[in-house]
């Protein structure tokens, strides 16, 4: 009774500071990609809201809130409301399954993990909960009665849909190589420096390019667009709510860094964990401060993928929609499927051969390279064919 | 037959293998903005860093004093003819004794008033003047104004201050 109240409290305690943690990357990230963009145009961005423009989330949330919240007049209003509502929860809803740090050993033999819920399908929960994001935009666009709105939210369901295939397809390579679906087992197989990313460059690659497209960052934001949509699936929302759709958008780019970290980056495993969980003077608390320090690194990484969703914002222009569909279905797909096959022939010498892991990352990388030669040359046959042709 | 020979033919090849994986010129890209990223900024952050407007701007407007501290200006008027914003106005009046002190010429301007809504900054009356007694300013901006009633400026706004001279880098 005692353990699983003192244990309820340390979870509840933990989910809060998670939450915390998420909206406030969430509210800072609206500044820094003000920031960055500004960086990136030789500007220097916000700066007149307390030291630095700190304090511009929120004079923005004030501004937010003060607007008119306008409701079209014939527009589904319930459903108007819940778009919003649904993207943020979630959006928010992603994190629980995140193994944020390893475990806390809270004294009395309390062991308090640092993960939501530890469900052994853990990353097919991630993809249940943002395939359901897509109803968030989708109600929104058609709620309003609006063409733009509606078209936007179109092509934020077809993008979404499109880009899910070749990102289940790439997780299927980590799967095999750790043969679980549990996030948390996803990074205990990596632990000391295995990490995934050496074992899955394609993959990595594949997914990281599938995350743009579900977060509809540029260079996919065709939903939102505001050159050809005006805004897209948010065109006739204001205040508070469109601040729901624009935070939300935030926080899937905040957690879909960390599900990479996760995934690819060996999620809160640094250099010298072992070494920290063993020091001396701290006694008892090493073990803790290990941990600690793994959250902090794992919440770095993922700011690290935040700062690269608003770089390459910052750098490229929107695709073509033909274009965004052709990359997604005849250049990712098969190239997802290639890395499977790929991954399972290098995890061939391991398991067969009794070889080290080494060999594995070698074949992996040798079979990437294979494939974009063989690419190479094949599309120069093409190529000079083409060319000869025309002239 | 063409007018000139500028126009060419753009003749779009099929994309290179590089050009259709998209990557390397995605990356070339984001090293540039990189590059930015770490580059000296151009912006002045105006209310406290200022630029430096060179000797010829044409700010606020001052009538000047003579070396004696007389108003120099005699209102003649060829600066309100000469304003192509119709901005100047003035009311004239005769110099009476012991007011030489005061105003260099025998008549002067009992009132002048300045637009500052309808002033272009053109620097016109500053050509037009014979007595050399209107200038426009090239280190100083016209003080905000808040409200219609503060717009026009008379005399007390525009008359040179004896403790805060105005001169020009070229009378130094």
């Amino acid at each position: 009774m005692e353990i699983t109240s003192t244990l309820f409290t340390a979870k509840a305690i933990y989910v809060g500071i998670i939450f915390a943690i998420t909206l406030g990357v969430a509210a800072y990230s609206t500044y820094f990609e003000r920031i960055i963009a500004a960086f990136m145009q030789d500007r220097v961005g916000p700066d007149r809201a307390g030291p630095f423009g700190i304090l511009q989330p929120l004079a923005d949330a004030v501004k937010m809130f003060m607007k008119e919240d306008f409701i079209p007049a014939n527009s589904n209003k319930w459903l108007f409301i819940a778009g919003p509502c649904l993207s943020m929860l979630t959006a928010l809803m992603t994190s629980a399954v995140v193994p944020f740090g390893d475990q806390l050993d809270l004294g009395d033999g309390i062991i308090l993990d640092l993960q939501g819920i530890d469900v052994n399908i853990g990353i097919l929960w991630v993809f249940g909960i943002v395939s359901l994001g897509v109803y968030g935009v989708l109600i929104g666009g058609w709620a309003s009665n609006n063409k733009y709105s509606l078209i936007g939210a179109i092509r934020a369901a077809s993008q979404n849909i499109s880009y899910e295939l070749a990102m289940g397809l790439s997780i299927i390579a980590i799967l095999m190589l750790s043969g679980s679906l549990s996030t948390k087992s996803i990074v205990e197989t990596q632990q000391n420096g295995h990490w995934n990313i050496l074992y899955q460059p394609l993959g990595f690659v594949i997914f990281l390019v599938c995350a743009f497209a579900e977060c509809n960052r540029t260079p996919f934001d065709l939903p939102e667009c505001e050159t050809e949509l005006i805004g897209g699936y948010h065109t006739e929302y204001s205040s508070m709510k469109l601040g729901f759709y624009l935070f939300s958008e935030y926080i899937n780019m905040f957690i879909s860094g960390a599900v990479m970290a996760t995934l690819y980056f060996g999620g809160y495993d640094y250099l010298f964990n072992d070494y920290v969980a063993q020091i001396s003077w701290l006694g008892e608390y090493a073990y803790n401060v290990s941990a600690l320090l793994g959250l902090v690194v794992l919440i770095v990484k993922a700011l690290i993928f935040v700062f690269i969703f608003m770089w390459v914002r910052w750098t490229l222009p929107r695709f073509r929609y033909d274009q965004l569909m052709g990359l997604g279905w005849t250049g990712l797909i098969p190239l997802a499927m290639f890395n499977v096959v790929l991954t399972g022939a290098s995890m061939l010498f391991t398991v067969n051969d009794g070889g080290s892991n080494w060999m594995t990352v070698g074949a992996s990388w040798a079979g990437v390279i294979i494939m974009l030669v063989v690419t190479f040359a094949y599309s120069e046959m093409k190529y000079k064919k083409k060319k000869l042709a025309t002239a | 037959m063409k007018l000139s020979n500028k126009s060419k033919v753009l003749e779009q090849e099929e994309m290179t293998f590089a050009e259709r994986i998209y990557l390397p010129a995605i990356v070339g890209g984001m090293a540039t903005t990189l590059k930015h990223f770490f580059s000296k900024k151009v912006t002045i952050r105006y209310p406290e860093q200022k630029r430096y407007l060179g000797p010829v701007f044409r700010g606020h407007h001052i009538l000047k004093r003579d070396e004696e501290g007389a108003e120099r200006c005699t209102a003649c008027g060829l600066c309100a003819v000469a304003c192509p914003a119709e901005a100047i106005s003035m009311v004239a009046e005769e110099r009476k004794k012991g007011e030489e002190n005061l105003y260099r010429e025998e008549k002067y301007a009992s009132v002048y008033e300045i637009n500052m809504l309808r002033c272009i900054f053109c620097g016109l009356c500053e050509e037009a003047c014979p007595k050399q007694a209107i200038y426009l300013q090239h280190d100083k901006m016209v003080p905000v104004f808040e409200d219609r009633s503060e717009v026009i400026f008379g005399k007390d706004k525009l008359v040179e201050k004896m403790d805060n001279r105005y001169l020009r880098e070229g009378w130094k």
